[in-house]
Formats: C-alpha cells, sequence, structure tokens
C-alpha cells in the first residue's frame, strides 16, 4: 500500500532536483525552465496526494489551475527566451553578466 | 455566478473588458493616434476608481461581501488599496508616455499588458481562496515578464527580464508547495476555513509550519526583501525605466494584500511562528537595502536598493500583528507606491533621445537646467529619506510606532539608526543638484502634463504628511 508519506517524500524530491538544478546549473537556461516545471509539478504532486487521503476534491481543481498556468509561463519563458538569443547570439547562464547581481 | 456577484467584481470586470479593448483597438489605429490609447487607459482608470468608491450595498452593512462561491471577497482595505492602485496607474501612464515615444517603444503592448497586470493585482486584493491568490499573482507577474522584456533589441533589458521571470517562478514554484502543505493540514482552500483549521491546531502540525515557512518565503520573493533580493538591482537597472516605474509601485500595494489575505486573514493563529521570520528579514532588509544604496552610482540601483529597505520598513508594521500596525504598513505602502512613481517619473523626465539618465552624475547641476524639478526631486529624496513634514517621515513613524507596541525596541532603534544612515544617500542626490556642475546646461523638454502631474506628486509628497490625518485613519480603520 502506497501511504501519503510516499507521496509527499516523491513531492519532496522533485521540488529539491527543482531547486537544486536551478542553483547548481551553470550551463542551459532551458534547463531552468525545466527545474521550474519540477517544482510546479512537485506542488501538483503534493496537491492531488492531500486530495485524495483528504477526500476533498478542492485539491485536483487547483492543479487543473496550476497545471494551465505552468502552460503560459512556459510559453513567457521561452518567449523572453528567444529575445534573449537574439540579442546575444547564447542561452548560456554564464553569459547573464551584464547586470551584476 | 449570478449578476449579484457580478456586481461585486464590477471594477475587475471593467478593467478586464478594457484591457481586451485596448488589445483590439491597438490594430485598428495609426501610429499617430495611439494617443487614443493613453487617453481610453487613463479615463479607464478613472472609470474604476468612480465604481469602486460607489461601493457595494452590503458593503456598508456588514463591512465585507464574498462572491463567486466565496473565493472572492470585497471589502474597505481592498478597495482603498484598488483606488490608489488606479491613481498610481495614472501616474504611471502619464510619465511613461514621454519615454516610450522616445525609445520606440509607443505601442498598444505597454497599455494593455499594463492593464492585465492590475487586473492581476485587483484578483490577488480580493482574493479570498488560495486559488484566486495564486490566479491574481501569476497574472500579474506573466503581464510583468513580458513588461520587461518589451525593449527587444536591448541586450540589457532581455537579461533582466530572464532573471526575474527565473527567480519570480521559482517563488511561485515555493508558494504552491507552501500552499499545499497548508491545503494537506487544513483540509481547504478556503481562507477563512484555513483559519478556523489553524487556529485549533496551532503551531504543533508540523505540515502547517512548513507550509508557512515556504509561503513566507515565496512572499520575501515578490516583495525583493533580502535574502530574496537578488533580482531587485538588476531588474531595475536592465528594464526601461517606464516598466521599472510600473514594478516599483502598483505591484507593492498587491504584495501588502497579499501578505495580509495569507498571513492575517490565513494564518494568524500562527502569528508567533511568521512574526519570527519576518524580523529575520525585515532586518536584514533594512541592514542590507540601506548599506548597499551607500555604494550605488548608478541611480537605478541604488532606488532598488532603497525599494529593499522600504520594502523592510513595509515588514515592520506586518510582523506587530495588530490592528494598528497594519494600518501603518498599509500607509506606508500606499505612500511609498507614489512616492516611488514620482521618483522614477523624474528619471523618465532626465532621460532624453536615446539616452537614459542613469547615473548620478547626469545629474549634476540639475538645479541650473530646471530649478523646479530639482526641486520637486528633492522633495521625493526628502520624503524617502523620512525627513519630517514629508509624508515619508509619518510613515516610518507609525510603522515604527507599531513595532514599539509590540515590545519590540531593539528594532525599533535599528530602524531610526539605519534610516539616518540612508538618509545620506538621498541627501546625495541632493547635494549632487544643487551644488556639482552640469555638464551641459541644456533646459529639459517634456510634455505639459508630464510636468503638471508630477509638480501635483511632489506637492502631494507635502499636503499627505501635513494633512496626513484622514489617509492614516483611512487605512487605520480598515483593519
Amino acid at each position: 500500500m502506497v501511504s501519503l508519506t510516499h507521496y509527499l517524500t516523491l513531492g519532496a524530491i522533485l521540488l529539491c532536483l527543482g531547486v537544486a538544478g536551478i542553483f547548481l546549473n551553470r550551463k542551459n537556461i532551458i534547463i531552468l525552465l525545466m527545474s521550474i516545471e519540477l517544482m510546479l509539478l512537485a506542488a501538483n504532486m503534493n496537491f492531488i496526494a492531500f486530495s485524495r487521503f483528504l477526500g476533498n476534491p478542492d485539491g485536483q481543481v487547483f492543479v487543473f489551475f496550476i497545471l494551465t498556468v505552468a502552460a503560459a509561463e512556459v510559453a513567457i519563458g521561452l518567449a523572453i527566451l528567444i529575445v534573449l538569443f537574439r540579442n546575444r547570439s547564447s542561452i548560456n547562464v554564464a553569459d547573464l553578466d551584464d547586470l551584476k547581481g | 455566478m449570478n449578476l449579484q456577484d457580478l456586481q461585486i467584481v464590477a471594477p475587475e470586470l471593467i478593467v478586464l473588458i478594457m484591457a481586451c479593448s485596448l488589445l483590439m483597438l491597438d490594430l485598428f489605429l495609426s501610429p499617430q493616434r495611439r494617443g487614443i490609447l493613453h487617453l481610453v487607459s487613463i479615463l479607464t482608470m478613472a472609470l474604476a476608481a468612480i465604481i469602486t468608491l460607489r461601493g457595494h450595498p452590503a458593503l456598508e452593512a456588514t463591512g465585507t461581501v464574498m462572491a463567486f462561491a466565496d473565493t472572492v471577497i470585497r471589502d474597505g482595505m481592498g478597495d482603498l488599496l484598488k483606488v490608489f492602485a488606479y491613481l498610481t496607474m495614472i501616474l504611471v501612464f502619464v510619465y511613461s508616455r514621454h519615454y516610450l515615444k522616445q525609445f520606440n517603444m509607443y505601442r498598444g503592448e505597454f497599455y494593455s499588458l499594463a492593464m492585465f497586470a492590475l487586473l492581476g493585482a485587483m484578483v490577488l486584493i480580493s482574493a479570498a481562496n488560495l486559488i484566486t491568490v495564486y490566479m491574481g499573482l501569476e497574472l500579474m507577474a506573466l503581464s510583468l515578464y513580458a513588461m520587461v522584456a518589451l525593449k527587444r533589441d536591448d541586450r540589457r533589458s532581455s537579461e533582466a527580464a530572464m532573471k526575474y521571470f527565473i527567480l519570480g517562478s521559482m517563488a511561485s514554484g515555493f508558494l504552491l508547495y507552501g500552499m499545499s502543505m497548508v491545503y494537506g493540514a487544513t483540509g481547504s482552500l478556503q481562507i477563512s476555513e484555513i483559519s478556523i483549521a489553524a487556529a485549533e491546531q496551532g503551531s504543533d502540525n508540523m505540515i502547517l509550519v512548513f507550509g508557512l515557512i515556504f509561503m513566507v518565503v515565496a512572499m520575501a520573493f515578490k516583495f525583493g526583501l533580502v535574502p530574496f533580493h537578488m533580482w531587485v538591482p538588476d531588474l531595475y537597472e536592465g528594464a526601461p525605466a517606464p516598466v521599472v516605474l510600473f514594478i516599483s509601485s502598483m505591484p507593492k500595494l498587491a504584495a501588502f494584500a497579499m501578505a495580509i489575505r495569507l498571513l492575517q486573514d490565513g494564518l494568524s493563529s500562527l502569528h508567533h511562528d511568521w512574526q519570527g521570520m519576518l524580523i529575520v528579514v525585515a532586518v536584514l532588509s533594512i541592514v542590507l537595502g540601506n548599506l548597499a544604496a551607500l555604494a550605488q552610482q548608478n541611480i537605478k540601483r541604488m532606488l532598488a536598493y532603497s525599494t529593499i529597505s522600504h520594502m523592510g520598513f513595509v515588514m515592520l508594521g506586518l510582523l506587530s500583528g495588530t490592528a494598528a500596525g497594519f494600518g501603518a504598513s498599509m500607509f506606508y505602502v500606499i505612500t511609498y507606491a507614489l512616492m516611488s512613481a514620482g521618483a522614477f517619473g523624474v528619471v523618465i523626465f532626465m532621460s532624453s533621445k536615446g539616452v537614459e539618465a542613469e547615473n548620478l552624475s547626469d545629474y549634476r547641476g540639475m538645479n541650473q537646467r530646471n530649478p523646479w524639478f530639482a526641486a520637486m526631486f528633492a522633495a521625493f529624496m526628502l520624503s524617502m529619506a523620512g525627513i519630517p513634514v514629508f509624508v515619508g517621515f509619518f510613515a516610518k513613524w507609525l510603522v515604527i510606532q507599531a513595532v514599539v507596541d509590540a515590545g519590540l525596541i531593539w528594532l525599533a532603534l535599528l530602524a531610526v539608526v539605519f534610516s539616518v544612515i540612508g538618509g545620506y544617500y538621498y541627501l546625495r542626490v541632493i547635494k549632487i543638484m544643487y551644488f556639482d556642475k552640469a555638464k551641459d546646461e541644456t533646459p529639459i523638454q517634456v510634455p505639459s502634463d508630464f510636468r503638471a502631474v508630477l509638480s501635483v506628486n511632489a506637492l502631494l509628497m507635502l499636503v499627505l504628511g501635513i494633512f496626513s490625518a484622514p489617509l492614516i485613519a483611512a487605512c487605520m480603520a480598515v483593519f
């Protein structure tokens, strides 16, 4: 029997992978977009697991909203990526150094 | 959904309809007649303000009214914040036009994206359910990402957009993860039900506290508080000045509302837990924001660090957890939005054809070039520094008083010391304007509507300072 804890652990692992992907990745911005997607999926996993075990459908409704917004978000992200590539001919994270944040 | 619900969200509906109409209208207008878009946007704001101020019959009776199966709430706090959001939008539109024309960005996208961002902020301000909070936040954030990238052929602008996008999306991820934990612990997405369930469980429930931590982190990201501030200076430096003007004013009102909805309306029983976290971010923001601002030579970066420290001050009122504290924070955030709009208005004012006035040295001898506007800018700087008579002083005074009432004397002392340190870099700008010699003494030309509105905005700093009681009372009354 797969328990709630298993699902939550999976969610936590996905979140950690996402965060690690953002902070450790020095190569490619597309990988950053994938990592962000992974973080959202971690939240989705939690919502569905809680929703199933609480017997309350609200969480699953929220997941539909998150999936829709995530699609819009990635569309904007890729659009910005294209603008960036046009200006710099590179999508290397290490090349984003004009601004000294 | 019925007619009653639509009546409650009438201001949002107007903004939605007009944002879509602007998008369509832009297709049919020749480039010479884009002034119509500008006019329509400003009229929409005025119309939305009238509808919001007219209120709702149920609002006077009970103070709050819910719509759409209790996912949207309309109350005094929301209405007040929305009215000031419209006001800052008008300032943004008037100040931006000059710059947009000069930098070849005078297109319909700016107006419709700004309207959609406002719509997102309004939904967020009126949110009574975690889904509504998320949807409002994302609508606002997605419009802002696109606006930052609006200057398509600029290297720095696209870099700033990418950084903002990555960090903003990460913050949304954290927020959702926190929300999923809170949902799991309380079994509801409805903020009022979360509040009841959280009061029963208290901070013994680890899942709930875990969720709270993630939500506070996400909120700190959105406010731009240390240690989650990395995007703020880069965004301010790289993005086009009108977009910075926009991001530094209106979304702060929405972020404040989000903090109130989630922390006070939802998890006030965990006040002890979130107070500690807010103290940490507030102290770090005030200290680092003020110290880093001292070292900046770029005025946009300087104002970015100044924003960080101001947001730290906003947290001071929030963390006290009292009605007076929330009112003080709200007064702070409203006046900050107006101050910041004015200060960036001057940055736009100084930017001439093809040249953004970014460095402090560009402001040398501004007094010789245009004495009246040097005085206006001085008023904004003095107000930000918190010099008495100007409104910034009363804002700081109220939040510090709230902190003292909460028994955190050391925090109040720290805030006072660092606002004195912060005074240095604001006064430095004034010194540069008045006592340094200008490189070129050509007078600055801007349209007359820009001049008139900027003058009113600057005088408002003084008038709101001298007659601060009504606005303070209005802010206190809604909590």
